[in-house]
């Protein structure tokens, strides 16, 4: 029982962090049908800036907390920026574009900035101090949930209802439903289009950011490819949630995680990703609209 | 001046975009930091001049498009190339002085440069099979190097435990390859593009984890080594000679692809393919069964990349799991995409300079997948048609014309 209960909340601090990643997925996705695949990539830089200011400021003296806030702080704003860009190079000229031009775009993206990142520093594993600190209250639990997972769990879920705060009453969380609902609409009520896509992807570049750091320091190690594989399973956490639906990616999130943690355990766990792209297949074939999703009906 | 101000602002935002990355490098066991002041310079000029080509090169975008709206059909002006190629005379001419060049390539030059060429042929034949299935049909497939995988492993596992001959396996390999395909294609096609890029990339990762952990059935990441090379007749060859004859075979095999794409394109399936691509829905209303022209489409890329894999394995021979990345399969792509989607001599084009330039370039090498990534993004902004466009085929009525010139 005990080793069930370890496994599931393996599986939830997992797959919360494949929730975050896939909020960026989904509402990019939700607004302009682009399946933005350097999205990934923007997770990995963030974990990257973090660890480069991690050990700056290790060097010049700083610990323990004002570490972790500076350095996340500053991944955030570099993945925003990151985020902010890439939208502007790489996918505004595309915007009237056939389907397949963008995404091709964005796999050109997604590896231009690996190899940005692998050039710019190095193709080793690097390793990620632990910045999250072991509180004493959780000792009698420790062998059950440790304190980083308490902290990423916390951390997912604060941040997932400042998200729906900022969706459901902010003006551009009501822009940004009104360009999801009908793009040329919305322009036509003087919403500045343009503007509320940028804002989705500065928004999505800081949750992966989140995410990335957390990962980082729960895993201890980044590497200019963490963003490939992250990515690929925050996108089928997407999927599986139902792509365009923001409670749909966090549901998404949090099956794939456990299912992930549970096959791993019980099974193998070598052929954890198998069973991730396993399950994307099954949902895809049985659901296309995944679990949230709702079928809409093509229109000519 | 406004645009020395623009472009000034652009560097400085990338001089601040890049600056963690290409300033700092922390060294965490030593403690040391090592400050790359350079690098600014580099990033603020290039940044500066660049941005002066991106904007000008936008606007002569906008213009053409423009004039292609304005004017009837500025857009389908066939190129340069295409002209010189539908004269019948030069291009039997070209053809002919390729053919010569094609066939003496190995005796003049030596083994390496035949192994050079081999692994770009390779490529073209990748190319050219990826080329049906996204150029033609549509279908973005980002787990293509999957079926090269299933191929080359068929080739080398049949051998090993059956002791079957490469000629045996050729054909076995493209039968494997198109199997996958179906079993693969059939659940998935019914999706819309972008979902089937995803699931076919998960695709190519499954089969590569399953390669390297299934040790018993694969021999995990260690591979498989001394796979038979072909025979011809039962006789013996040195490395050269042999070198030699796989380039042939190479050379038949590209041969051969040309004419079935070239066919295909042209026949009533490859007409049914561009237009599933153009429109799905139209494509449905006119009568086509979209699951079959889709699966026939998926199925023979990937016949064609497990035929290629049985060469790969016999012109290595020696495979592990390391050579089917997600990489190569991102290589292929963008031979595909650079060289021009649905044109055959694109992709030839696309594969010999995306294969051989970084080969004879090796200072440059290293820069090689960041060049193909912006590359990738650059041509889907300004060519989205590629090097080489693919030219539509159009019918006209003649007759009519002259008919009306003459009244």
């Amino acid at each position: 029982m005990e080793y069930f209960i370890e496994l599931f909340l393996g599986g939830l601090t997992r797959g919360s962090i494949y929730a975050l990643i896939a909020l960026g997925y989904t509402m990019v996705y939700g607004i302009i049908q682009l399946i933005n695949f350097a999205h990934g990539e923007i997770y990995m830089i963030g974990a990257f800036v973090a660890y480069i200011v991690c050990g700056v400021l290790t060097i010049y003296g700083f610990h323990g907390v004002s570490i972790l806030i500076i350095a996340g702080l500053l991944a955030i704003v570099y993945s925003c920026a990151y985020g902010y860009t890439l939208e502007k190079v790489a996918y505004r000229p595309l915007r009237n574009a056939p389907r397949l031009a963008p995404l091709i775009s964005a796999i050109g993206m997604s590896i231009f900035l690996q190899n940005y990142v692998l050039l710019a520093q190095t193709s080793d594993f690097l390793p990620f101090p632990s910045l999250i600190p072991n509180f004493a209250f959780m000792e009698p639990i420790a062998h059950i949930i440790g304190s980083p997972e308490l902290v990423i769990l916390v951390t997912t879920l604060v941040t997932m209802i400042l998200l729906t705060l900022l969706i459901r009453y902010t003006k551009i969380g009501k822009a940004m439903r009104a360009t999801q609902q009908d793009m040329s609409m919305a322009r036509l009520v003087g919403i500045n289009v343009d503007r509320v896509i940028s804002m989705t992807f500065v928004i999505g570049s800081a949750l992966a950011a989140i995410g990335g750091v957390l990962v980082a320091s729960y895993i201890g190690q980044v590497n200019f490819y963490i963003g490939f594989i992250a990515g690929v399973k925050a996108f089928t956490a997407a999927v599986l949630g139902g792509i365009g639906s923001v409670p749909g990616a966090v549901i998404g999130g949090l099956v794939l995680g456990l299912t992930e943690s549970f096959a791993a355990g019980y099974i193998s766990s070598d052929y954890e990703d198998v069973f991730a792209f396993g399950l994307l297949v099954l949902i895809l074939i049985l659901r296309p609209s995944g679990i949230m999703g709702r079928t809409t009906k093509q229109k000519v | 001046m406004k645009n020395i101000k623009q472009s000034l602002a652009v560097s400085l935002w990338f001089i601040f975009l890049t600056f963690p990355l290409m300033v700092v490098k922390v060294n965490t066991s030593e403690q040391s930091v090592q400050w790359r002041w350079m690098n600014i310079l580099w990033v603020g000029v290039g940044i500066f001049i660049l941005s002066f080509i991106w904007r000008y090169a936008l606007a002569r975008k906008e213009a053409n498009q423009m004039a292609a709206q304005s004017g009837q059909d500025g857009q389908d002006k066939p190129s340069k190339i295409h002209v010189l190629l539908e004269n019948p005379e030069i291009r039997t001419k070209a053809i002919l002085a390729f053919l010569a060049f094609v066939l003496v390539f190995p005796w003049v030059f030596d083994t390496y440069q035949s192994t050079i060429m081999i692994s770009a042929l390779i490529y073209v034949v990748l190319g050219l099979g990826l080329n049906i299935t996204v150029g033609l049909a549509g279908l973005l497939d980002l787990g293509y190097v999957a079926f090269f995988a299933v191929g080359a492993y068929a080739y080398a596992l049949l051998n090993y435990h059956f002791g079957l001959g490469f000629w045996t396996c050729l054909p076995l390999g493209a039968a494997f390859g198109g199997l996958f395909g179906v079993v693969l294609g059939f659940p998935i096609l019914r999706l819309r593009g972008d979902y089937l890029a995803i699931v076919t990339l998960g695709f190519g990762s499954i089969v590569k984890i399953v390669l390297e952990n299934w040790s018993d059935f694969s021999f995990g990441p260690s591979g498989i080594a001394n796979i038979e090379r072909p025979g011809l007749f039962g006789m013996q060859m040195d490395i050269a000679g042999s070198t030699t004859y796989i380039y042939y075979i190479m050379i038949a095999m590209v041969i051969l692809t040309i004419v079935v794409t070239g066919r295909l394109k042209n026949s009533r399936i490859g007409r049914a393919w561009i237009a599933l691509r153009e429109d799905e829905i139209a494509c449905v209303a006119m009568g086509i069964d979209m699951a079959r022209t889709k699966l026939s489409a998926y199925a023979l890329g990937a016949c064609w990349a497990g035929m290629v894999g049985v060469l790969f394995a016999a012109k290595t021979t020696f495979i592990n799991p390391a050579s089917f990345t997600f990489m190569e399969s991102a290589i292929i792509l963008s031979i595909v995409v650079l060289g021009g989607m649905g044109s055959i001599l694109g992709v030839i084009l696309g594969a010999m300079i995306l294969i051989l330039l970084p080969e004879y370039l090796r200072a440059f090498s290293e820069y090689r997948m960041l060049i193909f990534g912006a590359a990738m993004v650059l041509m889907m902004i300004f060519r989205p048609q590629g090097i080489i466009s693919n030219i539509r085929q159009k019918y006209e009525f003649k007759g009519l014309k002259e008919k009306s010139e003459n009244v």
